[in-house]
């Protein structure tokens, strides 16, 4: 059972990054339009996520439940030493969230929706800028829980190279999917050109990204070339994603959205496994060189049999659902 | 600002916010659920309109109740991680089905919110009723969770080692019922006796009489059905307080000694030094009567409490006094609203009725603030009640006050925005949804 609740975990993560991720990213898109297209860019994705933004923020709520529940010493220890970066996010995902619901459904049209653009749009670059931070900071190594003072336990333990880097690679993933996820999502061909651009220019951005990524880790003395490069898994998984990126840019000009999406997708998924694959079952890396692993710092059995059954029963519940929602969203797009 | 003080200033700050948005999310998709469910049947377009109302209402009150609720989730670590990672695995049965409950209110909610005109006319509204059943659910789990925390079971507290770990029994601990109970009806009570109250104010103020009187019938049905039903369970829970959790039975009722035949203390000031209550008023044995069913039986008094396990007296006893005064003029409004009802024709012109509704806008939210300060500050001074000190409990990270800051300007402005946007959309409904006048 423990094994089933860690793929949950993973596959929650994963969906979090890539539905979640889509949705940050189209604030970071909107962000970065020009002022003429902003409205157009807006309706698009409003039309696009309205409906599901909602669900796919639970697959954070999950992810944290799973971890609270069947990984309480992992839960804590980050709670305590990523405490700052944590508020962020959590500042980013009130902020992007009211900010979206208000946009929409305030009554009255008027100078207030200039406000509530700003803030979604930044909430929506700030909220995957921390999350991705929170994500490079558990493997950094930097976490020290034996800190004498506050700067080294609860600043460094996040602000450093790698774990900013990280950051930035997290946003220009979000920004990515979006542009891609938009491609399919308009209703005239401009749009269509326009986001075609906006995937290219983010897949670059993402790759500059992912470079800066591993100089950081160079820098930090994160051997994170190793974990990539260092076991068959990694090799194939960069591999596949490399390969599929050539098809990515051999395919974007075409503007097909539902290849273009798998592929987006695919890559992703790649950049997940490879980054976690090699240090599992230990997601939280500590400082003095302690680990805290899935396998070993578990909860008591009983527990995690139970959370495994409840999440499977709940899966027989949500999964059809959620697929109904996504799908007929997709067929017929909302009229008004 | 002391950083445990602070702490728990924030976690107040946060659950007493949230609590006004699930309650919300919780109990308008059944209103909606109503009106809709007469729209289809009578075709009527007002019906119609009270449900996009409404619906529009509930979306900036879910999404902002969801975003609450994920902060929550987090700042149970970030705020108590010596607490988490003890109870975590022990009482998360609830919340690991509660994930659930939600996934499906939110998948539910996409259907309603954006397949008006493209569903199926009964396959629309049964979402809504989903959306309703789904946070209904939720709202239960989590008390059971709180619950747990005033009434631990389902674990062996051994050598400060938890074993024989049993979530299945956690979650199904003593309080679990009464406090669910009493919550959900608190949830009704207070959303309905607040939405009743708004529309009761636009029908004085002759604004969309036919919408909003639609509005104020369904409100006012289920809020007073709630609140005379909520003073029975309000009963039953204080029976149970007496039985699992004396200390907080004394300091709700100010009760200092123990005694047989003990008076029922009304209003007065808690004298904690002098262990007195002055200016109060006293009903003999009744107090006996309310927790154990007997004039004649003995209480429990806070002498008996060692002094470093009481909770704070004057809070818990002004809350409790107010959460039950406020119970008992929602309960009386009810029974007048019943009255009315059944007796006259055109009760709807009595002005005098609106008029109670709208001075009860705020009394349902206000009683479920209170009766959440009796029961987490009369725990205190433990998190979980008999086994771990809320201050054992609270993390190490300095400098908590600015976090406790920055969370309550964050929601002050929230707050205020969406009290502006409700005020907007009420300005609203004339416009949008008028039939009746054209
Ligand atoms: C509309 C709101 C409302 C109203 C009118 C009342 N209550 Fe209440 N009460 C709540 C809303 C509430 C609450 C916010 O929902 C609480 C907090 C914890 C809980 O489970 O429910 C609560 C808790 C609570 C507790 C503590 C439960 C515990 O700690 O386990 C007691 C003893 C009562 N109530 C008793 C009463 C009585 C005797 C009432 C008689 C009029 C009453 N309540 C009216
Ligand atoms: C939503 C309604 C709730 C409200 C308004 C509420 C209110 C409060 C208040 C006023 C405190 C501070 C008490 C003090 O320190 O003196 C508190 C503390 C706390 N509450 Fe609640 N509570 C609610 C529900 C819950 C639930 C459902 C849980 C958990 C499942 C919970 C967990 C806690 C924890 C962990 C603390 C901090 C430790 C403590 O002070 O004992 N609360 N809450
Ligand atoms: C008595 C206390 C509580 C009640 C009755 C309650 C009820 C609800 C309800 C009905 C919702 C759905 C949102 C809506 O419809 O507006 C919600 C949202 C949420 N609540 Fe609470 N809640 C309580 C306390 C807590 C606590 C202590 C936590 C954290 C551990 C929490 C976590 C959440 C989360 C994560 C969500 C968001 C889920 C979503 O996106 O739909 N809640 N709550």
């Amino acid at each position: 059972m423990l094994y089933v609740v860690i793929a949950y975990l993973w596959v929650s993560v994963l969906l979090y990054l890539l539905m979640g991720g889509a949705d940050f990213g189209a604030g970071i898109i909107e962000l970065f339009t020009s002022k003429k297209n902003r409205p157009r860019t807006h309706r698009t994705m409003y039309r696009a996520i309205g409906p599901i933004w909602e669900a796919n923020h639970m697959w954070l709520i999950i992810a944290i439940v799973i971890l609270f529940v069947g990984f309480p010493e992992i839960y804590s220890t980050m709670s305590v030493s990523l405490h700052i970066p944590l508020t962020a996010m959590l500042l980013g995902i009130i902020a992007r969230g009211t900010a979206f619901t208000f946009r929409h459904y305030d009554a009255v049209v008027d100078d207030m929706q200039v406000i509530y653009r700003r803030i979604f749009m930044y909430a929506s670059c700030i909220t995957p800028l921390f999350l991705g931070i929170i994500a490079g900071s558990a493997v950094s190594g930097k976490i020290d829980p034996g800190a004498h003072n506050f700067l080294e336990g609860y600043i460094f333990s996040w602000l450093n190279l790698f774990s900013v880097a990280v950051g930035i690679f997290t946003v220009a993933i979000c920004g990515f999917l979006a542009a891609v996820y938009l491609i399919g999502e308009t209703d005239n061909e401009e749009d269509t050109q326009r986001f075609i651009a906006k995937a290219r220019t983010t897949n670059i951005i993402a790759a500059i990204a992912g470079v800066l990524v591993f100089i950081a880790a160079k820098i930090d003395g994160i051997p994170l070339k190793e974990w990539v490069f260092g076991n068959a898994v990694g090799i194939s998984a960069i591999t596949a994603a490399s390969l599929s990126l050539v098809l990515f840019w051999w395919l974007v000009k075409k503007g097909k959205r539902f290849i273009l999406r798998v592929l987006a997708g695919f890559q992703v998924t790649m950049i997940l496994l490879t980054t976690t694959y090699r240090h599992f079952p230990d997601i939280v890396l500590l400082k003095n060189g302690a680990h805290l692993s899935l396998l070993e710092n578990s909860g008591h059995e009983k527990t995690i049999y139970s959370l495994g059954l409840a999440l499977l029963i709940g899966s027989i519940f949500i999964l059809p659902a959620l697929f109904y929602l996504v799908y007929d969203f997709q067929k017929k797009k909302i009229k008004s | 600002m002391d950083d445990f003080i602070a702490a728990r200033s924030q976690m107040a700050l946060s659950l007493g916010f949230h609590i006004i948005f699930s309650c919300i999310g919780m109990v308008m998709p059944f209103f909606m659920a109503v009106s809709h469910y007469y729209w289809i049947k009578t075709n009527n377009d007002v019906y119609k309109n009270v449900t996009k109302a409404w619906s529009k209402g509930v979306a900036i009150f879910f999404a902002t109740g969801a975003v609450s609720g994920t902060v929550l989730s987090f700042e149970l670590g970030l705020l108590w991680p010596t607490f988490m990672k003890h109870a975590g695995p022990i009482f998360g049965m609830p919340f690991s089905l509660e994930g659930t409950a939600f996934f499906i209110e939110a998948i539910a909610l996409g259907f309603f919110l954006y397949g008006w005109g493209r569903f199926n006319k009964w396959f629309h509204w049964f979402t809504g009723v989903i959306v309703g059943i789904s946070g209904l659910i939720s709202g239960i789990l989590v008390v059971a969770a709180n619950a747990w925390m005033n009434s631990p079971a389902g674990f062996d507290y051994v050598d400060g080692q938890y074993i024989n770990i049993d979530p299945i029994k956690a979650m199904f601990n003593k309080a679990w019922f009464s406090q669910s109970l009493h919550m959900s009806l608190a949830a009704f009570a207070a959303t309905g006796f607040a939405v009743a109250g708004i529309h009761a104010l636009m029908i004085l103020k002759n604004k969309n009489v036919l919408f909003h009187t639609k509005a104020f019938k369904i409100a006012a049905v289920f809020g007073c059905i709630a609140a005379l039903l909520q003073t029975v369970s309000g009963d039953h829970s204080a029976k149970d307080i007496a039985k699992r959790q004396p200390a907080k039975l004394a300091a709700m009722e100010a009760h200092f000694k123990t005694e047989s035949s003990a008076s029922l203390i009304i209003g007065g000031i808690p004298n904690e030094k002098t262990k007195t209550v002055d200016y109060a008023i006293r009903i003999p044995g009744a107090l006996s009567f309310l927790a154990h069913g007997d004039f004649k039986s003995e209480v429990k008094g806070l002498d008996q409490i060692p002094a470093d396990e009481q909770p704070p007296v004057a809070i818990t006893h002004y809350a409790f006094q107010v959460m039950v005064g406020l119970g008992t003029i929602m309960m009386l409004i009810a029974v007048l609203y019943f009255i009315a009802v059944l007796r006259k024709k055109n009760w709807r012109n009595s002005k005098w009725l609106l008029k109670l509704f709208v001075l009860a806008t705020p009394m349902g939210f206000i009683a479920v603030e209170a009766g959440w300060t009796v029961t987490e500050v009369g725990r205190q001074p433990w998190i979980i009640n008999g086994v771990m000190k809320t201050k054992d409990a609270v993390t190490p990270m300095p400098g908590i006050a600015y976090s406790f800051y920055l969370f309550t300007a964050v929601y002050f402005s929230l707050a205020l925005i969406v009290i502006y946007m409700l005020y907007r959309q009420i300005k609203m409904v004339g416009k949008l949804y008028d039939v009746d006048n054209g």
